[in-house]
Parts: structure tokens; C-alpha cells; sequence
């Protein structure tokens, strides 16, 4: 559509490329060069520090010591803490990509016009309270809640449960619920631009739909899905707010423990060595994934 | 694209399958409002009968009044913040040509690979650090992070979806880089631009992960009703006050949207 219009304006001469003038480009890189620099990096740079100090009760701790990490180490309660915390986040992860994969490929392959209003759907959770969200799914799973009031009324049971609330399965469902938007949108930008000449080329070629799909569709697709497998992860990995509200006390997450060492337990230089560890773990999940990436999901 | 409509059979099984999972995505939520007009303390079956007492209860509550203020005020100021930021470092990462922009753009998108939880705290160190201590103005520097990569990203792929023979034009007529940027390339994001801040917007009315440890003594919405979620006793008003946001929240993303998509028509089909 732009091909008319730019063949009347494009200039013939060379293109005014490297004249931005000094004080324009300052006053453009000013806000967001303080944000990135000072709130995020400089930020994160402090989380870092902190985490080699010792807890004094002042706010920058004292001495210099590998001791809190010593601790994250040797400790069993921080490896199963982690574990778990890295099993429910897979699990949620896991669940979100293969129940989103379907509907984004209904998306990008047979919603025609319909299209624009189902993207519209599956995007507008996102844009709603995470904390109502959970807290819908307490209401759900509550001894008195919804789930348990409605079997009785149906005549299925007779007495309310307990075994829905307060475990590490109500964690990954309402955690798996919260995030389900996430993950459609990159798996469906991903399959949507797949060059529609593959498939066809696939079809002539004498591959059936599901031979198709398994060897054409899926890979070329694979970018979108660890792109979608990561906004889940990682969100997921450090929660604290799902665990507090359904996960009782078999549920505590690393983000649990980080938000009570600044909190009750008052100790930031361990809470800043947690916070460090989280971020080695997601760091190495990116590189898994960046790996994975180079192996299956190479790009024609 | 187009010529990708409904062709074979399986997307009628498919059809079915998004449609469940549209049920399942929006049913939980939808218990709030349905529960919130039920005349009962418990969110259980069957329904007790209907009322709008909860919603009564959330008038002449100053804590809850005080909290709403809170919310609107630090909502406003974010995403002011956020939007500026996220229109001059894309526009900087497109059209300004230096490794710095494109460095500033990559960080900025960096909060994506961060939980909520550490960028909690590494705000809260920072700004204990300089002095601010726990406040609003906290609040605000930390929603500003939350919404960044939002808004870089809208209007990122705003601008890369104008013309570049527009840009080019308007310098090549001697136009300044300010004049080009605020006369010409502004205007023609003008909706993603609003898109952007009632996006962002929206992001800061309903975080709870990062401001749970930037508050003082003065709550917002979501930290409201997080201190009554302890008493059983107000789940009732607390549904109703849900219903009001979700309500809200719909609302400002469906115009959001709308507004995201609208005038890029208009871009790419008059020169002038």
C-alpha cells in the first residue's frame, strides 16, 4: 500500500542520515538513559552488592563476605525451596505453552475474521488485577467455596473437602490460569509468519497434515514457543503472592523467602544473595533456551 | 493473510477447543461480579438472592477513598513517566543511529527477564539508599519500570509501522529534528501514544507484586484490598470493589486497543 506514495516522495540525493543535532539527541536520551541506567542497572547493581555484605540491621550491611551465599548453599531447606519453586514454574510453564498452542494456532490458521476479536479476548485478562485474579481461584477452592458448594448442590459429594486450598497443585493451577495470556501471543506471531508458500510447498510435495505440521509447522514455531515458555517462567518462578493466597505452608516459594527476609526476617543482605541466585537460575533457563533455540527451531 | 480463512475440517474441533478455553480464562474472574450481587458473607452455591449492599459499603469509606486517590494519582503520574520514556528511547532506538539508544532500548526491555518480587527490592534499596524512603514517589518510580517495557514495545512497532519516506521528507525539506519529531512524527502517533499511557496506566492501577514493598503509610487499591483479605468477613465488599476495577480495567483496555490500531490507515494513505 505504501509502495505508490513512496515512489512519488523518495528523494534521489543521499538521505540526511547522520545530522541529528547534539542537543536533540540529549534531551531524547535524557529520560530514558536515567530510567535504564539509574532505576534498573544501577538498581540491580546495588541487589548484587548487598549480597555480598553482612547483616548488621544498616542498610547497606557491612564487611565483605561470600557467607550468605555459603548459607543459599549448604542449607537443604534453600535447595528444596528452590526445587520446588523450579518444578511448579516448569509445571506452569509446561501447561500454559501445550493448552495455548492450540488455541494460538486456531488464531493464526482458521479464525479469518473472527481473528481480531479472539486476539482481543485472550489479551484482555492480561490488562486485569493479578491479585483479583487469585483471588478469584481462593473463592474457587475454599473449604466453603465455590467448587466445594457446587458439587455438594449437584448431590456428587457430601462433604466439603479440604484438599483443594493450601497445596502446591492449587499453586500451579491458579498460577497456570494468571499467565495464560502470556503465552498465546508470541506462539501466535511466531506461526503467523511462517511463509504460507512452506505449507503449501509441504502439501505438493505429497506431506500429509500431520506430517506437515510435525515437520514444518512445529519447528518454524519453536521460536514463538520459548518466547511464550519464558514470559511464563519467569514470572512464575519468583512469585510470592499465589503461594501466600492458595499455596499454604507446603507451597512457600524462593519468592516467598525473599520478600520475608525483607520483611519479617530483616535480613537484605540474604535476601539480596537470594534474589542473586533467582537471577543465575533464569539467566541459565535463557541460555537453555537460547540453546534450544539453535537446535530445533532454526529459521529457513 | 486473508486468503487464510476456515478451510478444512479440523478447525471445527479446534473452534470448540478455543472456545473452552475462553470459558476457562474467563470464568474464575466472572465469580466476582456474580458473587459480589449475592445476598451471602460466603461466595458458595446456591446463590442467596440478590443485593447491592456490598456496593453500599464501598461509599463513605475514607480508607478505602484515600487508597482509590492514591492509585489514580501515582496511575497518572507512571504513566506519564512510563510513556515519555517509552516514546523517546524508540525513537531514539529507530531513528538515532548510536549504540547508546539501542543499549538504553535493549535495558529497557530487560524488566521482562526480572520477577516482580527483585525489582521490589532492588527499588527498595535504591530508594532507601537515596533518601526517599518508602513512599508515592516510590510507587511511581517503580510502576514507571513495570510499564517500560510495555510502552517501548507499542510504540516501537508504532513508529516502525510509519513510513520512513515521511521522516526522510520532512528533514529533507529542512525541517529540524525537534520539528520532524513533534510536528510530523508525533501527531502520527498520536493514538498509540494515548494507547501507550492508558496502558500503562492500567499496569499501575493493578500492580501489587512491586508496590507491597515501595508503600509507607499510604496504600494503594490493590494494597487496600490485600489488608482485607484477612477478614472473612469483608470478601463481600471486597467483590464488589473487584467488579468496579474489573469493570474499570476493561474498559480502558478495550479503548486501548482500539485506539493502538486506529489512523495508520491515514498514515499510509495520505502523503500530506
Amino acid at each position: 500500500m505504501g509502495s505508490s506514495m513512496s515512489s512519488t516522495i523518495v528523494a534521489t540525493r543521499p538521505l540526511p542520515e547522520n545530522r541529528i543535532s547534539p542537543v536533540f539527541r540529549f534531551a531524547m536520551l535524557l529520560p530514558g538513559g536515567l530510567v535504564t541506567f539509574f532505576l534498573i542497572l544501577f538498581a540491580l547493581g546495588l541487589v548484587v552488592f548487598l549480597a555480598f555484605r553482612g547483616n548488621d540491621g544498616s542498610l547497606l550491611g557491612v564487611g565483605l563476605t561470600a557467607e550468605n551465599f555459603l548459607t543459599v548453599a549448604t542449607d537443604p531447606l534453600y535447595w528444596t525451596v528452590t526445587l520446588r519453586s523450579l518444578v511448579i514454574a516448569g509445571l506452569v510453564t509446561l501447561a500454559t505453552v501445550v493448552t495455548a498452542y492450540p488455541v494460538a494456532y486456531y488464531l493464526a490458521f482458521h479464525a479469518g475474521r473472527r481473528r481480531n476479536l479472539l486476539l482481543f479476548l485472550v489479551t484482555l485478562p492480561f490488562w486485569t488485577s493479578y491479585l483479583l485474579r487469585v483471588f478469584a481461584w481462593k473463592i474457587v477452592l475454599a473449604y466453603n467455596g465455590v467448587l466445594n458448594s457446587a458439587f455438594i448442590e449437584s448431590g456428587l459429594w457430601k462433604e466439603p473437602t479440604l484438599a483443594f486450598l493450601n497445596t502446591p497443585a492449587a499453586v500451579v493451577v491458579t498460577l497456570a490460569h494468571a499467565y495464560a495470556p502470556f503465552a498465546i501471543l508470541p506462539i501466535y506471531v511466531a506461526l503467523d509468519t511462517i511463509p504460507k508458500s512452506l505449507l503449501e510447498a509441504a502439501s505438493d510435495l505429497g506431506a500429509r497434515p500431520f506430517t506437515s505440521f510435525r515437520r514444518v509447522v512445529l519447528p518454524n514455531s519453536m521460536p514463538g514457543v520459548l518466547a511464550a515458555a519464558l514470559v511464563v517462567f519467569v514470572p512464575t518462578v519468583g512469585d510470592y503472592v499465589t503461594p501466600a493466597m492458595v499455596g499454604g505452608p507446603a507451597s512457600t516459594m524462593i519468592g516467598t523467602l525473599i520478600q520475608s527476609q525483607f520483611g519479617k526476617a530483616n535480613d537484605w543482605p540474604f535476601g539480596a544473595a537470594l534474589s542473586v541466585c533467582v537471577m543465575l537460575v533464569i539467566l541459565c533457563v535463557v541460555l537453555l533456551g537460547r540453546g534450544a533455540d539453535r537446535r530445533f527451531g532454526s529459521r529457513i | 493473510m486473508s486468503a487464510r480463512t476456515d478451510t478444512n475440517a479440523g478447525g471445527g474441533w479446534l473452534g470448540l477447543y478455543v472456545l473452552g478455553y475462553l470459558v476457562f480464562l474467563y470464568l474464575p474472574v466472572l465469580l466476582i461480579p456474580l458473587f459480589s450481587f449475592n445476598n451471602s458473607i460466603q461466595a458458595a452455591f446456591p446463590l442467596q438472592g440478590f443485593t447491592l449492599d456490598w456496593y453500599r459499603t464501598l461509599y463513605g469509606n475514607p480508607a478505602l477513598s484515600g487508597a482509590l486517590a492514591n492509585s489514580l494519582i501515582i496511575g497518572v503520574i507512571a504513566a506519564l513517566g512510563a510513556t515519555l520514556c517509552g516514546i523517546t528511547i524508540s525513537y531514539m532506538d529507530l531513528y538515532g543511529r548510536s549504540p547508546l539508544a539501542a543499549t538504553i532500548s535493549a535495558i529497557a526491555r530487560l524488566p521482562i527477564l526480572i520477577p516482580g518480587v527483585i525489582v521490589g527490592i532492588s527499588l527498595l534499596i535504591l530508594v532507601n539508599l537515596i533518601g526517599l524512603g518508602p513512599s508515592r514517589i516510590s510507587i511511581v518510580l517503580g510502576h514507571m519500570l513495570v510499564a517500560l517495557p510495555t510502552t517501548v514495545v507499542v510504540m516501537r512497532s508504532r513508529f516502525a509501522a510509519i513510513p520512513k519516506t515521511i521522516r526522510e521528507a520532512a528533514l529533507d525539506l529542512g525541517a529540524s529534528d525537534w520539528t520532524t519529531f513533534r510536528r510530523v512524527m508525533l501527531p502520527l502517533s498520536a493514538p498509540a501514544v494515548l494507547s501507550a499511557f492508558m496502558l500503562s496506566f492500567l499496569i499501575s492501577f493493578d500492580e501489587f507484586i512491586v508496590v507491597f514493598f515501595l508503600a509507607g503509610t499510604e496504600p494503594t487499591l490493590p494494597l487496600y484490598i490485600w489488608s482485607q483479605l484477612r477478614f472473612p468477613r469483608s470478601l463481600p465488599t471486597v467483590m464488589a470493589l473487584g467488579t468496579v476495577i474489573l469493570t474499570i480495567s476493561f474498559i480502558i483496555a478495550g479503548t486501548a486497543e482500539i485506539l493502538r490500531h486506529r489512523g495508520l490507515g491515514a498514515a499510509r494513505h495520505n502523503p500530506a
